[in-house]
C-alpha cells in the first residue's frame, strides 16, 4: 500500500482537535493556542489536498489513492478509502474552505476551544465522507456531521439559533434514517458494504424504487432540494458566518454527491424512472426559490436562498444522464462552493464592521468601501453566471445537457437563471449603490490584509476556472464518462431485470 | 468434578454473599464501604471464574452454562459493578449508607446468574424470584423517603402480579407439554403440527411475566414511577443488570423451548417491540425529570432490542446481544452523570438543573452529551451500531414495518435527547454541581471513552456476540 494520504487528511484534524484539550495555563492561552492549532492543522490538510490534486491521474479508470484495512471483518465491512474524479474536488473544496472558515472566525471570543474543535471535527467528517468507499463509513461520516454542526449553530449562532439548530438536526436525521434502512437492505442483499461491489450488484426494479426514495429523503434534505429545503433558511440565517460557509459550500454538496455516487450507479432503473420527478423538483427549486429570494429583506438570507436555487440547477444537471450535463453539475458544484463561500465572506466583512444585514438599512457602500464593492460585484456576477467566471461554465454545460433531454426542462431552468440575475442585482443595488441609509454605514474601512487573503484566492480561482474550464473537466471526464456508460449499459436490456413499467 | 467446576462461580458468589451479610450483621461498626468494595472485587473474581468454568449441563438439565450465558453473566456483572461504584457517593449524600445495600445487590446478581443459566422452568422461577425479592427491597431502600417507599410498594405489587402471571404460564406450559425441562418442552412442541390453545396461552403468560421485568410496553407502567422514586443509585442498577439478565433469559426461552412455536409468538414480540419503541419515544417528550426521561428511554431501548428477538434468527440474537452490551455501558455513563447531579449535598433531578453546564463544567457536559447522542443513535457513537445491527436483523427477517416504526421513533426520540444537550449547551447557566467522587469519574470516564472509541474497534464485540449467539443455535456452525 502506498502512503496513506487520505487517512492522514481525515484523521489529522481529529488529532488537532484533541490537542486543543490538553490543559493549558490560562483560558486566554488555551484560546490562542486553539486558534493556531486549528489554522495550522487545516493548512497542512490543504497542502495534502493539493498534493492529491497534483498526483491525481485523470486518465485512470476507477479509484486512486485507495486504502483498505480490516474493520468489522465478520460482516464484510471494511475501512475503504479512495478518490475518483468526482470525489477529488469535493475533498479539495473541503480542505480549502476549512482554513478560510477558521480565519473568518478569528475574532470569535466565546468558548474558542470548543468552536475550533467543532470546525476541525467538521473537516474530518466531510473529507471522510467524500473519500469513503464503504457504505457504512460513508453513512457514519454523513450523519456525524450533525454533531459539530448542531453545536456550531446552537452555541455560536444568532438570535433564533436554538430553533434553527434543532430544526436542522431533526430534519437531517429524519432524512438520513431512511438511508440507514437502505444501507441495511443493500448490505443484506450484497453481503458487503463495499461501494464498488454495490455498484455492480443488480437490484430488482421495484426495490430500486424504494431505495431511491430512501436516498432521495436523505440526500434531498442535505442538498436542500425543494420542498425539503425548509430547514435551510433558518440554519443558514442563524449559523455563525463560518458555519454558514461550511453549510452552503461543503455540506450542501454532500447531498448532490450522494445522488452521483449512490442513486445513479446503484439504482440506474429507478434513477431513470424518477428523473422527470427530479427535473420537476429541480426546476421548482430554481423558480420558486428565486421568487422567495426576491422577497427577502436580509442579505444573508437572500444569499442563502440563491444557494438553494443553484442546487436545483445541479439536480437537473445530474439527472440528465448525459456526460455534459453531469460535468456541468459537477462544475457548478465546485464553482458554487467557491462563489457562495466568497459571498458569505462578504457578508461577514459587513458584519465585522457593525453593519446591519437588513437590505433597507444598507446602501452606498460602493463609495465608502470600493475594494469590497468590487469583490462583491465580481462574486455576484459569478453567481449569476457571467461569461468569464466559473458560474457561466457550469450553467451552460447543464443547459446543454438539459436541452439534449428535453427542451422545456432547459427552458424552465434557464428562466430560473434569469430570475437569479434579478434578485442578485437587486441586492447589489441596495447594498452598494443606493444612498447610505443608516448611521452604521458611517463606520468606514475597506478590506484588511486578512480579508484580502481570504477573498483574493477565491476570486482568482473563480476567474481561472471561468477562462480555463478544461483544467477541471479533464480531471473528472474519465469518471463521469464511466458513470454514464455504466448507466447506459445498465439500462439496455440483455439484463434479466428488463424494465417492465407501465 | 464437572458439576463443581460448572457451579464454582455461583457457589463462590453465594458463599461470599453470606459471609458479607454475616460480617455486616455481627460487626459493631458500619462496614458498608468495605463491603461495597469487596462486592466489586467479588464480581471481578466471579467474572474470571466464569471464563474458567467449562460448558456444561448439570443437575439433569436444570442448569446450563455455555458461551451465551457467559456473555450475559459478564454484562450483568459489569452493570452491577458499575452501579455499585456509582452508589457509594450517592448513598452517603442521601444518608442511606447501609451494609445491606451491596449485599442485596450481590443476592440479586446471584438470582440473575441462576436465571440466565436456567435449563428448566423451575430454575427459571427460582432465579427470577431471588432476583425480584432483592430488587423490591432495593427500590424502597431509602425507607424514610416517601417516594422511595412508594416506588418499592408499587414495584412489589405489580411485580408480584407479573410473577403470578409468569407462574401461571409456566404451569400451563407444563400441563400441555408434560415437562418443565427446556429440552423436553421443545421436543413436545416440535411434534405437534400446530400449538394447542393452552400452550399458546402459557407462552403468552410467560412472555408477559418476563416483559414486565424488562419494562416492555404495554407492561411498562411501573418504570417511570420506580425509576423516579427509587434512589438514583438503585435506578442505575435497575436500568442495567436486571434488564440484561431477564432479556437473556427471554432470548433463551423463546428461542429454546418455545422455538417450535415461533410462528405463534413472533407477531406478539413484534407488537411488544413496536409498542415499546412508540411509548418510549412519545412518553419521554413531556418529562421534566431526567430520571423519568431515562425511564422512557429505557422502555424505548428495550423495544429496539426486542426487534432482534422478533427476527428470531441468529443474526437477530447477535444484534440484541450487541445492543444490550452497548446499552449497559451507555446507561452506566448516563446514570453516573445523573448521580453526579447534586447541589450543596442534595440531589437534583430536573432537566432544567442542567442548564448552562457546558460553560460551568465542560467535561461533565461533554460526557452527558456523548451519552445522549449515543442513545439517540447518532454515529459515530456506539449507540448507532446497536441500532444498525438490530435494523439489519429486522430487514434480514423481512420485518420491514417494524424497521420503519423503529426509524420513526428514532427521530422522535432524538428530539428529547437533543433537548438535554440543548439545555446544557445553549441555555443560560445555573450554578455547578458538587465535586464528583473518583468512583463516579471513573465510571462516566470509562463509559464515555468506550462509547466514543467503539467505532474504531467494533469487531471484538461482534466476534464475542457471534460466539454467544451460536451457543443458542447449536445447529448452525460458527
Amino acid at each position: 500500500m502506498s502512503f496513506p494520504i487520505l487517512s492522514l487528511m481525515i484523521w489529522l484534524p481529529l488529532v488537532g482537535a484533541a490537542l486543543m484539550f490538553i490543559p493549558q495555563g490560562s483560558d486566554a492561552a488555551g484560546a490562542r493556542n486553539a486558534r493556531w492549532i486549528a489554522l495550522w492543522t487545516s493548512l497542512i490538510v490543504l497542502v495534502l489536498a493539493a498534493i492529491t490534486l497534483v498526483d491525481f491521474n485523470p486518465g485512470i479508470h476507477g479509484f486512486q489513492f485507495t486504502e483498505t484495512a480490516a474493520w468489522i471483518p465478520q460482516f464484510h465491512i471494511a475501512y475503504r478509502l479512495g478518490l475518483d474524479g468526482i470525489s477529488l474536488f469535493f475533498v479539495v473544496l473541503s480542505a480549502l474552505l476549512t482554513p478560510i472558515a477558521i480565519l473568518a472566525s478569528w475574532r470569535e471570543m466565546r468558548r474558542v476551544r470548543d468552536y475550533m474543535a467543532a470546525f476541525l471535527l467538521l473537516e474530518t467528517m466531510t473529507i471522510g465522507m467524500f473519500a469513503s468507499l464503504d457504505f457504512l463509513m460513508f453513512y457514519i461520516f454523513f450523519e456525524a456531521v450533525l454533531i459539530p454542526m448542531y453545536l456550531i449553530i446552537g452555541v455560536w449562532g444568532g438570535e433564533r439559533r436554538i430553533h434553527a439548530a434543532i430544526k436542522f438536526f431533526i430534519f437531517t436525521l429524519a432524512g438520513s434514517l431512511p438511508m440507514l434502512l437502505a444501507l441495511v437492505w443493500m448490505w443484506h442483499h450484497a453481503g458487503t458494504t463495499d461501494m464498488l461491489t454495490l455498484m455492480h450488484t443488480p437490484i430488482a426494479p421495484h426495490i430500486q424504487d424504494w431505495l431511491f426514495i430512501a436516498f432521495l429523503a436523505s440526500f434531498g434534505v442535505k442538498a436542500a432540494v425543494w420542498p425539503l429545503h425548509t430547514w435551510l433558511p433558518d440554519a443558514y440565517g442563524e449559523a455563525p458566518l463560518p458555519g454558514t460557509i461550511m453549510l452552503a459550500a461543503v455540506l450542501s454538496k454532500m447531498g448532490a454527491y450522494g445522488f452521483l455516487r449512490f442513486s445513479l450507479p446503484m439504482l440506474p432503473q429507478a434513477s431513470a424512472y424518477f428523473a422527470p420527478l427530479m427535473f420537476a423538483l429541480g426546476i421548482m427549486g430554481v423558480i420558486y426559490i428565486s421568487f422567495a429570494a426576491l422577497a427577502q429583506t436580509d442579505m444573508k438570507r437572500m444569499i442563502a436562498y440563491s444557494s438553494v436555487a443553484h442546487m436545483g440547477l445541479i439536480i437537473v444537471g445530474i439527472f440528465t444522464f448525459t456526460v455534459i450535463g453531469i460535468e456541468g453539475a459537477l462544475f457548478q458544484m465546485v464553482s458554487h462552493g467557491l462563489v457562495i463561500a466568497a459571498l458569505f465572506l462578504c457578508v461577514g466583512i459587513l458584519l465585522a464592521r457593525g453593519h446591519s444585514l437588513r437590505l433597507d438599512q444598507l446602501g452606498g457602500l460602493a463609495t465608502r468601501m470600493p475594494v469590497f464593492a468590487a469583490f462583491l460585484m465580481f462574486f455576484v456576477m459569478a453567481n449569476v453566471g457571467l461569461p468569464g467566471t466559473s458560474g457561466f461554465v457550469g450553467e451552460i454545460l447543464v443547459m446543454i445537457g438539459a436541452i439534449q433531454i428535453n427542451f422545456w426542462v432547459a427552458f424552465l431552468t434557464g428562466t430560473g437563471m434569469i430570475l437569479s440575475v434579478m434578485y442578485m442585482l437587486v441586492m447589489v443595488r441596495r447594498v452598494l449603490f443606493d444612498h447610505a441609509r443608516s448611521i452604521a454605514n458611517a463606520v468606514i474601512g475597506d478590506l484588511s490584509a486578512k480579508e484580502w487573503l481570504m477573498l483574493a484566492p477565491l476570486a482568482i480561482m473563480v476567474l481561472g476556472l471561468g477562462f480555463i474550464p478544461s483544467g477541471l473537466t479533464t480531471a473528472f471526464h474519465t469518471a463521469v464518462t464511466d458513470l454514464v456508460h455504466a448507466h447506459v449499459a445498465a439500462m439496455s436490456p440483455p439484463s434479466h431485470f428488463a424494465m417492465a413499467r407501465p | 468434578m464437572t458439576i463443581f467446576d460448572t457451579m464454582l462461580p455461583i457457589l463462590f458468589l453465594a458463599l461470599t454473599a453470606m459471609i458479607m451479610l454475616m460480617s455486616g450483621v455481627f460487626s459493631r461498626r458500619d462496614h458498608s464501604f468495605a463491603i461495597t468494595g469487596a462486592a466489586i472485587v467479588l464480581f471481578a473474581i466471579t467474572a474470571r471464574l466464569m471464563f474458567a468454568a467449562p460448558d456444561g449441563t448439570i443437575f439433569h438439565g436444570l442448569f446450563i452454562t455455555n458461551d451465551f450465558t457467559r456473555f450475559a453473566d459478564l454484562l450483568v456483572l459489569v452493570g452491577a459493578a458499575g452501579a455499585l461504584s456509582l452508589s457509594v457517593a450517592f448513598n452517603q449524600r442521601t444518608g442511606i449508607t447501609r451494609f445491606e445495600y451491596p449485599v442485596l445487590i450481590v443476592f440479586a446478581v446471584i438470582g440473575m446468574v441462576v436465571l440466565i443459566s436456567a435449563g428448566d422452568l423451575l430454575t427459571l422461577y427460582l432465579g427470577f424470584e431471588l432476583m425480584s425479592l432483592a430488587l423490591y427491597v432495593l427500590a424502597s431502600f431509602a425507607r424514610y423517603n416517601l417516594r422511595s417507599s412508594e416506588a418499592g410498594l408499587k414495584y412489589f405489587i405489580l411485580g408480584a402480579l407479573s410473577s403470578g402471571i409468569l407462574l401461571y404460564g409456566i404451569s400451563l406450559v407444563y400441563g400441555f407439554s408434560g415437562t418443565t425441562a427446556f429440552t423436553g418442552i421443545s421436543r413436545a412442541f416440535t411434534g405437534s403440527a400446530s400449538a394447542s390453545l393452552g400452550s399458546t396461552i402459557g407462552i403468552v403468560f410467560v412472555l408477559v411475566g418476563l416483559g414486565f421485568k424488562i419494562s416492555a410496553a404495554p407492561f411498562h407502567m411501573w418504570t417511570p414511577d420506580v425509576y423516579e422514586g427509587a434512589p438514583s443509585s438503585v435506578t442505575a442498577f435497575f436500568a442495567t443488570a436486571p434488564k440484561v439478565a431477564v432479556f437473556a433469559l427471554l432470548l433463551r426461552v423463546m428461542l429454546g423451548p418455545f422455538a417450535p412455536l415461533f410462528a405463534q409468538w413472533q407477531d406478539l414480540v413484534q407488537i411488544l417491540a413496536a409498542a415499546s419503541m412508540i411509548i418510549g419515544a412519545l412518553g419521554a417528550i413531556g418529562q421534566t425529570s431526567i430520571k423519568r426521561l431515562m425511564a422512557y428511554s429505557s422502555i424505548g431501548h428495550m423495544g429496539y432490542a426486542l426487534m432482534g428477538l422478533a427476527a428470531g434468527s441468529l443474526i437477530g440474537v447477535r444484534a440484541t446481544l450487541i445492543y444490550l452490551a452497548i446499552y449497559v455501558v451507555m446507561s452506566l455513563g448516563t446514570f453516573g452523570c445523573i448521580i453526579a447531579m447534586s447541589r450543596k449535598g442534595r440531589p437534583v433531578e430536573r432537566i432544567a438543573d442542567l442548564a448552562g453546564m457546558a460553560s460551568e463544567d465542560g467535561r461533565y457536559a461533554l460526557v452527558l452529551a456523548i451519552m445522549m447522542w449515543s442513545m439517540a443513535g447518532i454515529p459515530p457513537l456506539s449507540g448507532f451500531f446497536g441500532k444498525f445491527y438490530v435494523f439489519a436483523a429486522a430487514i434480514d427477517a423481512h420485518l420491514n414495518v417494524l424497521a420503519v416504526i423503529g426509524i420513526i421513533t428514532s427521530v422522535i426520540a432524538a428530539f428529547y435527547y437533543l433537548r438535554v444537550i440543548k439545555v446544557m449547551y445553549f441555555d443560560a447557566g445555573s450554578p455547578g454541581f458538587d465535586k464528583r467522587t473518583a468512583g463516579i469519574n471513573l465510571v462516566i470516564g470509562v463509559s464515555a471513552i468506550a462509547t466514543v472509541l467503539f467505532v474504531f474497534y467494533p469487531s471484538p464485540l461482534s466476534t464475542v456476540s457471534s460466539l454467544a449467539a451460536h451457543a443458542l443455535f447449536p445447529s448452525q456452525g460458527f
